[in-house]
């Protein structure tokens, strides 16, 4: 089963996240900001990674940038899904490496599209 | 709705755009026709229906048509086909078409432009093979209106976020507030053009690619095989056909045969591609 880390500060948006992603038979663990995805990434690292970009104590970006760097850290798919939704945002997440970008608000075709696109899914 | 204005509706669709719709569907008639009832003052769209027994206003038949034969797109819808063009067809064409370095390319329902964009964004990244060729891509729609807004290469956020990759969105739009501006670059490599499928296409001359996909699937069986004869007129003896998943020519024609191991890719019956296969 493909595994998933969801990193958002809002609860209600990674509950309906997790919905979609189970739905598409994602294994799905959680996180509330920077911190808490580092450790869960130290401790397993998914093959997938959802991620906001602002976020108290560590933001999505200083993240990425973390992830990028850890062991085992290249691997994940990581695709942004904030409300950031300026040119300048995505260029600098995509140079970061993250895979694909959502701008909020989402849905469940819109996640299923960008899985598709980075070969997670086969839709 | 009762049944005899469904049949006024039907019929006039049937006649003006081939589309096929049985009474199960009498729902999707009510929800895409209620705002042209409320435009042109009718009580409800059983009381338009009433009165287009006894008259025939054509721009209020245009809009019917019009409202219920716009199908929603988006970019790189089902995502095989455009592989399958990219990986299969682009090759053939780029060899075969060299002589000439003219390559003819038809987006039959082209709708709000996702399809024909999704296909010119392939073949502008492809780049150097196609340096120095006419391109030449028609796109056509039964709607003028859809086509209007095609044109424009203007899209939502929500739009570009379904089946566009986010290298493409950088490479290719500009932003302006929440929409998203398509390059003109790409926008300049097609020429939209409204046609009915009931008509005859050759004006249009002979295409190298057709892509026909997920319109074919609103027309009865009749039709579907009147369709199939004016493409088959249409595509060049080596020319690739595109249809939808959920579309076959099995029992409908001759004309065209499926492609092997291409899923949605026809070639015609005398094709080189089944001799070489």
């Amino acid at each position: 089963m493909t595994t998933c880390l969801i990193v958002d500060d809002s609860r209600v948006v990674r509950k309906v996240a997790r919905r979609i992603l189970e739905d598409l038979n994602f294994a799905c663990r959680e996180a509330e900001d920077g911190v808490f995805a580092c450790k869960a990434c130290e401790e397993e690292m998914p093959d997938m990674i959802l991620l906001d970009w602002n976020m108290p104590n560590m933001s999505g970006i200083e993240f990425l940038e973390a992830l990028r760097k850890m062991p085992g850290g290249d691997t994940p798919k990581v695709v942004f899904c904030t409300t950031e939704n300026d040119m300048n945002y995505i260029q600098r997440a995509i140079q970061a490496g993250a895979n694909e970008y959502i701008m909020k608000p989402f849905d469940n075709e819109i996640i299923v599209s960008k899985l598709t696109q980075i070969g997670l899914i086969d839709y | 709705m009762r049944l005899p204005v469904f049949d006024i509706y039907a019929e006039i669709l049937k006649n003006k755009s081939g589309l096929s719709i049985t009474s199960d569907k009498s729902y999707l008639l009510e929800s895409r026709l209620a705002p042209i009832a409320k435009a042109w003052d009718f009580a409800s769209v059983e009381a338009m229906g009433t009165d287009l027994q006894f008259s025939s206003n054509h721009k209020l038949i245009e809009e019917i048509v019009d409202a219920m034969t716009t199908n929603e797109t988006f970019f790189f819808r089902d995502t095989k086909p455009f592989d399958i063009f990219k990986n299969v067809v682009m090759p053939y064409m780029a060899q075969a078409r060299e002589a000439q370095r003219q390559l003819k390319i038809w987006s039959a329902a082209a709708s709000s432009g996702q399809e024909p964009y999704s296909l010119a964004m392939i073949l502008k990244d492809a780049g150097t093979p196609w340096s120095g060729w006419n391109l030449d891509f028609l796109a056509t729609d039964i709607s003028a209106s859809i086509l209007e807004q095609a044109k424009l290469g203007r899209y939502s956020q929500f739009e570009v976020q379904r089946g566009l990759p986010i290298q493409m969105l950088m490479n290719h739009f500009k932003q302006d507030g929440d929409r998203w501006n398509l390059n003109d670059d790409i926008k300049n490599m097609i020429r939209f053009d409204a046609f009915n499928l009931l008509d005859n296409p050759s004006k249009f001359g002979v295409f190298d690619v057709i892509f026909c996909r997920n319109v074919l699937i609103y027309f009865d069986a009749e039709t579907k095989t009147q369709v199939f004869k004016k493409l088959a007129n249409q595509l060049a003896p080596d020319g690739f056909l595109f249809l939808g998943g959920a579309e076959t020519v099995l029992g409908l024609t001759d004309e065209f045969k499926p492609y092997p191991n291409q899923r949605g890719l026809y070639v015609r019956a005398d094709s080189v591609h089944l001799k070489n296969a």
